[in-house]
């Protein structure tokens, strides 16, 4: 099959190896090195997709990252991805493209009909028309509109790709291997500084590619060729193609996307889709280039009108012809090499020039070679329907105003050009204020904000030889002051063409009673008809005309449009360009994959998974585990076909009844040490601990400084100056916080160090009225009396040749003990214990039974210390020292906390006492009362209470204890529930806390 | 990202820190009175400054030390780190 556009010699591409792809289901084929583009114009194809508003047949309009129009549905190497732009992605074996944004075909959209109606949808279309009926958002406008709105389909499929992350440090990082750039990295490295040079195409050498320059007697292309082997050569030099930098952030960090492997048929396992480069630069040289901007006029989204650069683009480096009749539209003399190479080509253009007659080289070059150039000329209407088929030219009289004359010229592409436009979008992310440069109609770079220095067109100098001399001269001063090394590098010889002055002309008058669309945003459907509107309906600053039309908010970042838009905004209002101002570059400058930012965090290494050393065990004995932190706590022992609700019932009543071993590895433990460890402590906690005797533990509640609780657990006073603090698993992390600040920060003269030993201790315990006979088997040797180890009591003994700490502390409310061994030994104890406490019926426990255990006991925990409660909330106020000082006791005085009707904790059971009622119900007087009805209080925690077998809860609620005896209801719109419910006391089992001493 | 310069371990990246708000606000003493308007202005009164501001940051993922940064609000420039011990200028 032949390729009807692509030229016999011309390009860059491999033509030995063929790849096969296809568009809309069609086959075609094109070569190693091709684009999605440059490989569909080859074939002759243009139509590629349809517009986001109007659904008009678009074509493509650049051949890099500005491009608007061209964004495919691609699968290749196993996924689907929307968005693609054609101009970017290249060719793979076997990839398949779609249109988006159309239906049934790109060819036959029926919402091209928007297009016909398009008098409906002008700027603000959605904002004034939507609003009203408003019951009809939801049902009919919201899905409209997204239905029309969707550009391409995210795959559900789940992502077997890899995407990695690199965090990377460099003296210089370069950003674009044009011109400025090779010299800036090159001078930089022969400094001997530390170099990063990062390209975002294929290919290294920017414009050096597709300009008719000689450097020292190399054609730009190999001169590129030569420095760039030279920097990969130098150890010190990284140098990556396919990779944008598209952010600039605080400190002078740049995110960078790599494009790893889309390009490559096979790859190993291991590499990675694409690649996220976090890059801590200590310099960093912007050479990011320009963009031509077009210039405005009717139907300028005919597909067939292209950027003239980008025209260049596609013969010089991929020996493809955007058409064989084409028209050149252009301000300035740099479309003046793109008509000279179709000339090259035998191909024969007309030049429409809106310059008055007048001479620079290259006009005299086109004339020589006898090239149609047409002065004081422009592009009025482009026609053709689905591709440009002629042009209404005009010739423009002295105000460029209105025309002399008007004819139609065939033609089947037009190339325009509007002049360049430095990319700023990296200075300006960095914080540096871009300042409005009269002689270029554009925004360059201003005063340094970070450590960033523009250099070569995206800092305004469109010639090589200054853009040659900008980067050597920067990239050797910056590297320099690093390296304290300067190597003198000659500036080479260069041999380019001059070019005139531009015309300040951007957007063509049209003829009385014509009325085409002059698109200024292509992307976003955006044109000067709806800019008009925006200001004639009140919008003045950018921003607000900019987000009431849209104009450069779609994904290209309105790289073509944003300067057209302004000078509009700018003709319309009478202000010059600099006072309309320009709106803010974000990140990223081009559309990322969400793999890639993600990168491996995914699936199992999202997050660290903390294991406790009997986890195995858990594991074969049929645990369920659940999440706490990062923790994986067993839940409950599954035994045959048992639910959670009968397993942890089971769990919870033997130990009621008998005895139960609960893995309590994940408390947060801290070791405290030092002469000043109890003055510390009574400090921290609210009641009092200078007189705590050696080898006792304490329940200890700590506040933050405004009054709320924390925090609560036990501490051990293990020796003299020796302290051993528990804490929640939730709040381990931040108390060892908590404690380092006031340490550090508040009272730096107590003698006292805090270290976290969570991990370096494996924990049990043993609850249960058979707990102490257990225990006893345990330590055949050890006096575990209750008059030896009374409750709060602690001893260190030896646990079958293992050293031990035994703590007689109780979360259960029975009577209870926890053994702590060192980490290594952990299992060893479990499976001891397992095999000690058969006879006693012992059976290990999960995380719910403890939770029925506590919340039947009345023992408060994080449903009830949410944050919101202080100590007499909790029916803890006797833990409250009045004698003492301690961190949040002066707030406890507020008036606020002393109200009494202030919401307290009570027991609630259902009057059934039947109906498990739902954790987070509201309790209201009545169940029936009109919205909003008055909420009394809320439900924490909720069980089934295995001693009075039958569901209790506690809640906190208003006026506390003196409701007890009330009935409410406790409404949980959630699970769609009403129970009728009677306060009791929070203390439901035990309320003298016999079980605990006994 | 920030790059805090830790007086201990030298310059780290932000995401190793965690935030600890005003390094200025001093703790009311332990065991001496203190009025109301004092200790409120203590636990909730805080300037939310455009510009220099002196604030601690935890060194949590490194030498867990505090320590204090000055930074600028508006641009995120820090000027100057320290030890919680040492004056900022
Ligand atoms: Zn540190």
């Amino acid at each position: 099959m032949s390729q009807p556009f692509r030229l016999n010699k011309e390009g860059l591409i491999n033509r030995n190896k063929k790849i096969s792809f296809t568009f809309n289901g069609k086959k075609l084929f094109g070569y190693e090195g091709d684009t999605i583009a440059s490989a569909l114009i080859a074939n002759g194809i243009h139509l590629v997709g349809r517009s986001f508003k109007y659904h008009r047949p678009r074509g493509f309009f650049g051949a890099g990252v500005e491009e608007p129009n061209a964004k495919l549905q691609v699968e290749f190497n196993g996924h689907s991805e929307p968005n693609v732009n054609a101009t970017e992605m290249e060719l793979v074996e076997g990839l398949s493209a779609t249109s988006q944004n159309c239906w049934p075909s790109v060819n036959f959209d029926i919402g091209a009909i928007n297009n016909f109606l398009k008098m409906f949808f002008p700027a603000g279309f959605y904002y004034k028309t939507f609003m009203w009926p408003k019951s009809f958002w939801y049902k009919i406008y919201e899905p409209f509109i997204r239905k029309a709105a969707g550009l391409g389909v995210a795959s559900i499929e789940k992502d077997k790709e890899r995407y990695e992350h690199k965090f990377e440090y460099c003296d210089l990082l370069v950003t674009g291997s044009g011109p400025s750039g090779l010299s800036s990295a090159y001078a930089a490295a022969k400094n001997g500084a530390k170099v990063i040079l990062a390209e975002d195409k294929p290919r290294f050498g920017g414009t050096l590619l597709t300009d008719d320059v000689s450097i020292d007697n190399l054609s730009g292309k190999d001169w590129a060729e030569k420095i760039i082997s030279e920097l990969k050569s130098m150890p010190n030099v990284t140098v990556k193609n396919r990779s944008q930098v598209f952010g600039y952030y605080d400190h002078n960090m740049l995110v960078m996307f790599e494009r790893v492997s889309d390009h490559l048929e096979k790859k190993s396992k291991f590499t990675p889709r694409q690649r996220l480069w976090y890059i801590r630069a200590k310099e960093t040289i912007l050479s990011t280039g320009s963009i031509e901007r077009p210039i405005v006029f009717g139907n300028n989204d005919t597909p067939g009108i292209f950027l003239s650069a980008a025209a260049k683009e596609y013969m010089k480096v991929y020996g493809v012809l955007v058409g064989k009749k084409p028209l050149i539209f252009t301000n300035n003399d740099s479309a003046y090499e793109t008509a000279l190479e179709f000339k090259k080509n035998n191909v024969e253009p007309i030049i429409l020039d809106t310059r008055e007659e007048h001479s620079s080289e290259l006009i005299d070059e086109a004339k020589s070679k006898g090239i149609d150039i047409r002065f004081s000329h422009g592009v009025i209407v482009a026609n053709g329907y689905k591709k440009v088929k002629s042009a209404k030219i005009g010739k423009l009289n002295k105000d460029k105003n209105s025309f002399e004359k008007i004819e139609t010229v065939e033609c089947d592409c037009i190339c325009v050009s509007g002049f360049w436009t430095p990319s700023v979008h990296l200075a300006s992310q960095s914080g540096n204020k871009l300042k409005y440069e009269e002689k270029i109609d554009a925004f360059i770079p201003d005063k340094k904000k970070q450590h960033e220095t523009s250099v070569g067109a995206a800092n305004g100098s469109f010639t090589l030889e200054e853009s040659l001399k900008n980067g050597f001269e920067n990239g050797s001063n910056l590297s320099a002051k690093i390296t304290d090394t300067k190597t003198e590098i000659a500036i080479p010889n260069v041999n380019e063409k001059k070019y005139g002055a531009h015309d300040k002309f951007w957007c063509m008058p049209l003829p009385k009673n014509e009325n085409p669309k002059r698109f200024v945003d292509f992307q976003n459907d955006v044109s000067v008809s709806d800019i008009e509107i925006a200001l004639r309906e009140g919008y003045r600053s950018i921003e607000h005309v900019k987000r009431y039309t849209t104009l450069g908010m779609a994904t290209d970042q309105g790289r073509t449009s944003n300067l057209n838009g302004l000078q509009l905004v700018s003709n319309i209002e009478n202000k010059i360009v600099p006072e309309v101002g320009h709106t803010t570059f974000r990140p990223p400058f081009t559309p990322i994959t969400i793999g890639t930012i993600v990168g491996r965090e995914v699936g199992m290494e999202y997050l660290p998974t903390r294991k406790t050393p009997m986890h195995e065990w858990h594991e074969k004995n049929n645990a369920v585990f659940v999440d706490a932190g990062a923790w994986k706590r067993p839940r409950y022992y599954k035994e045959g076909n048992e639910t959670l609700f009968e397993a942890s019932k089971r769990e919870a009543k033997n130990v009621r009844e008998n005895v139960g071993i609960c893995d309590v590895t994940t408390l947060g433990k801290i070791d405290i040490k030092g002469p000043d460890a109890a003055e510390f402590l009574n400090r921290v906690y609210t009641n009092a601990w200078m007189k705590l005797p050696i080898g006792k533990a304490r329940y200890g509640l700590m506040l933050r400084e405004d009054g709320i609780v924390m925090d609560d657990g036990t501490t051990t006073r293990i020796s003299e100056n020796h302290y051993h603090m528990t804490t929640t698993t939730a709040q381990a992390a931040n108390v060892l916080s908590h404690l380092e600040y006031y340490l550090q920060i508040v009272w730096p003269e107590l003698n006292v160090n805090v270290v976290s030993t969570t991990e370096q201790w494996a924990g049990a315990a043993i609850a249960g009225p058979k707990s102490r006979d257990m225990l006893s088997k345990l330590y055949p040797d050890l006096d575990v009396s209750n008059e030896a180890l009374p409750f709060m009591g602690y001893k260190e003994a030896e646990f079958f040749g293992v050293p031990s700490r035994i703590f007689r502390i109780s979360f259960s409310g029975e009577l209870a003990y926890e053994i702590n061994v060192k980490s290594d030994h952990g299992m060893f104890m479990w499976e001891k214990m397992m095999e000690v406490g058969k006879e006693f019926g012992n059976q290990p426990y999960g995380t719910e039974a403890l939770s029925t255990l506590r919340i039947e006991m009345g023992h408060v925990a994080g449903p009830e210390l949410d944050g919101r409660t202080i100590p007499s909330d909790v029916s803890l106020n006797g833990l409250v020292s009045k004698k003492k000082d301690f961190i949040g006791k002066n707030s406890l005085g507020r008036e606020a906390f002393n109200v009494e009707s202030r919401q307290k904790i009570v027991g609630l059971i259902p009057i059934d006492r039947k109906s498990s009622i739902p954790e987070g119900s509201h309790i209201v007087q009545d169940q029936n009362a009109k919205l909003p009805n008055p909420k009394l209080g809320h439900v924490s925690s909720s069980c089934w209470s295995v001693e009075n077998n039958n569901p209790f809860s506690l809640a906190i609620m208003k006026d506390g204890k003196n409701m007890i005896g009330k009935k409410f209801f406790a409404v949980s719109p959630l699970k769609n529930k009403s129970i009728e419910v009677e306060v009791i006391s929070s203390h439901y089992v035990d309320p003298e806390g016999k079980r605990v001493r006994s | 990202m920030l790059y805090i310069k830790c007086p201990y371990c030298g310059l780290r990246a932000q995401k190793e820190f965690s935030y600890g708000g005003d390094a200025t606000v001093k703790r009311p003493n332990i065991n001496e009175e203190v009025s109301t308007e004092d200790w409120d202005n203590f636990v909730y009164m805080r300037k939310s400054p455009r510009g220099k501001h002196v604030e601690l940051w935890q060194h949590i993922a490194g030498c867990r030390q505090w320590i204090k940064v000055q930074r600028d609000t508006a641009t995120h420039e820090i000027f100057q780190t320290a030890k919680v011990t040492e004056e900022i200028r």
